[in-house]
């Protein structure tokens, strides 16, 4: 995705993750920011479903050709689904990195979390 | 474009594999004629237990071999051929007679378990190697048995890790600086340890604040070098000795950049404990193309009961003979040894060469050798900075440096939009090696470059007109730059698909 | 000015001039007074080439090499031919002298011949992916373990008496800093005799063949680490690969070993190569470089070092190694001796080794005060034991001419009498024959002393 974009559905967490609400449930991901300053993602190596993730500590890892990146668990919850397709094209992150490129859907723990994040405004200004 | 086509281009196309210029048939090798009875192969070695196909290796006559392997030589660039200012490697010429002197069959042709009354002259070799490198150290006690530096490195914390538990204690950190080469960090995980890093100051030293703050009874070590990786000498290095050994932990020097202290000032003078060599950098192994090196250490008298074993001793006689004379020896008896890192007694060719390096040049030579790194060093520096580099490639350290120095691409990247990754590919079309890219972390968009001793004037005036020609060439069009290399074998090459979908063999 | 710097006085005084100082002393302002050496090292002069080459020869003539004697001396290095067309190559600049191919498009020499020489070892061992080297083959075992604790996490290595004493000592060395423990599978009639595995095994590990020369079964080995949940490391002696069941295909999770037989020097043992292969499922957790293949942006096929993200340089603390020079030079005398090899000549070879080393396992077993310590079969070495220490047995035998093997005591101290012999493609039955004269002679001459010196 050449234009940095940050949609205003979703809620960010300082360390250039997202989260997609959708009831007692969300999807996570990496930012427009986090996929442009790693570069070509070649690998994507996930949690296992029903791993527990707590905010803030690293569940995943995301790798381009010159850098490693953990990725940061925006809200506590455990793992329902991985995306599977990533193993064959990890680039989808960068190309569609709100869309197809999600990485992880997961059974929130502690909704209220939500309150600690910011929104799109915010993140983007938290940038500059 | 003003550089030459200096590569070989009887094809610009695809090189063949050895695998593709196979046929069945074709061979190099014929086996000596059986002159034992031949016995079934059944009752030598059960069907069971055999391998039903061969191996597909190439099949090939000699010419074939030859040919293949010179051709696919005339596509690299190599230290003989040209200039290699590749920082925190020491590419300094690789001399002649070392291959000579490493070839004698009395050194190439000794077997690693001979017995070492029949290898007096390998085990005084490395006697005296030890004793020089002790003494270029300051650290009387050597061991040549580490593979390489990094293989060094993880020496080095493991004897401090002993050390720690024979006195009943159990640390459980290693400090290293934000500008440490990755190895460090590497090693650390490797021997058990947590890493903690420690910050660098404005003029590019270790910010001694933040080491007071971190240096308690639960740091094992601290892993420095001394140039630090940004090419500045740590003036503070006595007070750093001071706070680490203060809380009882180790300092440990990382020998990558002793090119620019040699006969000069010592580490173990400085307070180090554990020093680590490469002897393909300063000690002129030649690089092979990624190895072999070597990472001997020297330890001072507290770290010396710890050291891998065996040991090259000196005696006085051969046991049990009672003759007299020097006597060289393996030492197994270490009871409070870290034990083995390795098969036998270390890369034994490699020190062969550094021996006779160090023996071709003596004490003069040797110290002629860090004043003439530094002095290129820092005229190289100048030279860029009268060419008018500074304004897109500043020094990230306004100071003198050691043997090496860093320049920030920062500039160049808003200014003329080409990265430090464009200008390093747009040398190659002038013939010459980049500088190290993209290290140390701590400056954005790094190059790091270390000439050597052994450039001329002329070469590194050449180097800073190349540089100066490709910014003013950026400044006129960006664009030349993002699509270098031009006249290289191969352009560009897509390294995330390589890393996405990995074809690491020829599939058969 | 030394004969490998260029830097005249005139030179030196437009240097100084440049940077802005008077003289080369005030370079070195920033390094302490209390730290400077007033004193030249203690190395003593500089000396001319010739003068160097000549006690280079003096030291290389005060040791006895393959040249010297008849060396039936193996455990883990091996007296082959190397053919005259290895040193031609390898002592060209182009891949003596470069460094390691970070900037790949002016390295496709060097990582083409990394791609053929993982294809190549890939083949012996049966295994999908190989690395680019490791240092040799005992640190290569360590490195094996790393591997097997990141992979599993558990707690234990078994790791069977039949794997050289280097490795096991290096791993144990190693190990130390893992927080886990070893312990050792025994042997049986020369064989490994695994301990009933619990879950908390990271690995077993066992050499093919073992240090002793036999041939193992690995296939019931690689089942019972699986059923526990465990990988197998197998550490391999290349050359017979070419006849024996490969490690992948008995089921072998990693095969690691000692590359010197393929093309390297002896060197007093070192440097060499160790080589590193395993299943496809660890391929990102393999150490060291790795060389892949890809396009350019015109469309041509070209190498680069891939997958760097395990290594020291991108992942730092949480890399799979910390490996950086690794041993290029040597690996590459590897893929062009098993080029030279080829595919039938490299099954001559050991077939030949073979053979031979049957002809003299029956030759010495018929020699009085001598007896083979296994019956199980062997590909190029075995072990016989001796009515008489075996280290005074060797030192009477190499009086001869004659380096009888290697004396099993210095790390089996039940062994102290028995022998450890190698047979490769240079040891011919006259020279067999010669041995078993000499080892005959020596034992009688043990037992029997008569008024000999000590």
């Amino acid at each position: 995705m050449p234009e940095a974009s940050y949609p205003e559905d979703l809620l960010y967490h300082e360390e250039h993750d997202w989260a997609r609400i959708d009831g007692d449930s969300a999807t996570f991901g990496i930012t427009w920011y986090a996929q442009d300053s790693l570069g070509e993602v070649v690998f994507f190596d996930p949690p296992s479903v029903g791993a527990e993730l707590s905010q803030g500590q690293s569940y995943a890892e995301v790798e381009s050709v010159k850098a490693v990146s953990d990725v940061i668990a925006p809200l506590s919850g455990k793992v329902l689904e991985v995306n599977e397709g990533l193993s064959q094209t990890p680039e989808t992150v960068n190309q569609d990195p709100y869309g197809d490129g999600w990485l992880v859907k997961v059974q929130l723990s502690e909704p209220s979390e939500t309150e600690s994040l910011m929104n799109a405004a915010d993140y983007q200004a938290s940038l500059a | 474009m003003s550089a030459e086509a200096r590569w070989f281009t009887a094809a610009a196309d695809d090189e063949l594999t050895i695998y593709e210029r196979s046929k069945p048939g074709r061979r190099a090798f014929t086996a000596p004629e059986l002159d034992v009875p031949e016995r079934p192969l059944d009752e030598l070695l059960p069907a069971a237990l055999r391998r039903a196909d061969p191996p597909r290796l190439p099949e090939v006559s000699e010419p074939e071999i030859v040919r293949h392997f010179n051709r696919l030589s005339k596509r690299n660039f190599d230290l003989d051929t040209g200039f290699y200012p590749l920082g925190s490697c020491t590419m300094k010429h690789n001399p002649k007679l070392h291959e000579r002197v490493a070839a004698l069959p009395g050194h190439a042709k000794l077997h690693p378990l001979q017995d070492p009354s029949q290898a007096q002259g390998a085990l005084e070799l490395m006697w005296r190697l030890q004793e020089a490198l002790g003494e270029i150290a300051g650290l009387p006690h050597v061991s040549l048995q580490p593979s390489a530096g990094s293989h060094g490195e993880l020496a080095g914390v493991l004897l401090t890790r002993a050390f720690h538990e024979d006195r009943g204690e159990t640390r459980t950190k290693v400090l290293t600086p934000d500008t440490a080469h990755g190895t460090n960090p590497a090693t650390v995980t490797m021997a058990g340890y947590e890493v903690v890093k420690v910050g660098t100051d404005a003029s590019g030293n270790v910010d001694l604040d933040d080491l007071r703050a971190k240096a308690n009874e639960d740091v094992a070590c601290l892993m420095l070098t001394n140039p630090s990786t940004v090419g500045l000498f740590e003036t503070g290095i006595e007070e750093i000795s001071k706070i680490v050994h203060g809380v009882g932990a180790t300092l440990y020097y990382d020998g990558a950049n002793l090119n620019a202290i040699m006969g000069i000032c010592r580490p173990g003078d400085m307070g180090f404990d554990i020093v680590h060599f490469n002897l393909h950098k300063s000690f002129t192994q030649p690089h092979g193309g990624g190895g072999p090196g070597a990472g001997p250490i020297a330890v001072s008298d507290r770290i010396e009961p710890f050291l891998p074993l065996p040991q090259v001793v000196r005696r006085d006689g051969a046991p049990g003979n009672g003759a007299h004379g020097p006597y060289y020896d393996l030492d197994y008896d270490r009871p409070k040894s870290i034990g083995r890192l390795r098969g036998f007694q270390g890369n034994y060719g490699v020190f062969v060469r550094s021996y006779a390096y160090i023996r071709s040049l003596g004490a003069a030579g040797l110290r002629e050798v860090s004043e003439v790194a530094v002095l290129n060093a820092n005229y190289l520096l100048a030279r860029l900075r009268r060419e008018g580099v500074a304004e897109y490639l500043p020094a990230a350290f306004d100071r003198l440096c050691m043997h090496e120095f860093v320049l920030s691409g920062a500039p160049m990247k808003r200014e003329l939009q080409i990265k430090t990754l464009d200008l390093a590919k747009r040398l190659l079309d002038h013939g010459v090696h980049p500088p190290t890219v993209y290290f140390p972390l701590i400056v954005d968009e790094a190059l790091l470059i270390e000439p050597t001793e052994t450039e001329t004037k002329e070469t590194l005036d050449h180097f800073a007109e190349v540089v100066a020609g490709i910014l003013r060439e950026a400044q006129a069009d960006p664009e030349v730059a993002r699509g270098a290399p031009y006249t290289t074998p191969v352009r560009r090459l897509d390294e995330a698909a390589a890393a996405r979908r990995p074809v690491v063999r020829q599939p058969l | 000015m030394s004969r490998y710097t260029s830097v005249t006085n005139a030179d030196l005084q437009e240097m100084l001039a440049e940077i802005g100082l008077d003289s080369v002393e005030a370079l070195f302002a920033d390094i302490p007074d209390r730290l400077r050496l007033n004193e030249p090292l203690a190395l003593g002069g500089g000396r001319a080439e010739q003068e160097v080459y000549e006690e280079l020869r003096g030291l290389a003539g005060a040791n006895v090499s393959t040249e010297d004697e008849i060396s039936f001396l193996g455990a883990g290095m091996y007296d082959h031919y190397i053919p005259a067309l290895v040193d031609s190559i390898l002592q060209r600049s182009e891949f003596l002298t470069p460094y390691t191919p970070y900037q790949p498009e002016i390295s496709q020499g060097g990582l083409q011949a990394m791609f053929e020489y993982q294809t190549a070892i890939s083949e012996l061992t049966g295994l999908a992916v190989s690395n680019a080297s490791v240092y040799e083959g005992p640190s290569a075992v360590g490195a094996a373990g790393y591997v097997a604790k990141l992979e599993n996490g558990r707690r234990r290595f078994v790791v069977s008496e039949g794997v050289h004493p280097h490795s096991r000592q290096t791993l144990a060395t190693m190990a130390h800093g893992w927080d886990v423990e070893v312990i050792e599978a025994g042997l049986a009639d020369g064989r490994t005799e695994l301990p009933a595995l619990d879950d908390d095994v990271s690995a077993v590990i066992v050499q093919q063949p073992n240090f002793f020369g036999v041939v193992e079964d690995l296939e019931p080995i690689a089942r019972a680490a699986h059923a526990a949940g465990a990988l197998l490391i197998a550490t391999c002696d290349p050359l017979p690969l070419a006849l024996l069941k490969t490690p992948g295909e008995c089921g072998a999770d990693i095969a690691v070993g000692e590359g010197q037989s393929l093309g390297n020097r002896l060197d007093f043992g070192g440097p060499s190569f160790g080589f590193f292969a395993a299943t496809d499922a660890l391929l990102r957790r393999v150490p060291g470089r790795i060389a892949g293949e890809t396009r350019d942006v015109d469309g041509r096929r070209g190498f680069v070092l891939t997958l760097q993200t395990r290594e020291q340089h991108i992942r730092r603390e949480r890399a799979t190694s910390n490996i950086c020079t690794a041993q290029a030079l040597n690996a590459l005398g590897g893929v062009i001796y098993l080029s030279w090899l080829g595919q039938a000549g490299i099954v001559d070879l050991v077939t030949l080794m073979l053979q031979r080393t049957a002809y003299a396992r029956e030759r010495l077993s018929r020699v009085e005060g001598v007896s083979l310590l296994h019956e199980q079969p062997v590909v190029r070495e075995f072990a016989v034991r001796l009515e008489a220490p075996a280290d005074r047995v060797a030192a009477r035998c190499r009086e001869q001419g004659i380096n009888p093997g290697y004396p099993l005591g210095r790390d089996y101290p039940e062994l102290a009498d028995c022998l450890l012999i190698a047979i490769t493609e240079q040891r011919t039955r006259t020279q067999i024959d010669r041995l078993a004269d000499a080892l005959g002679a020596a034992v009688a001459a043990e037992r029997h002393p008569a008024g000999v010196s000590a």
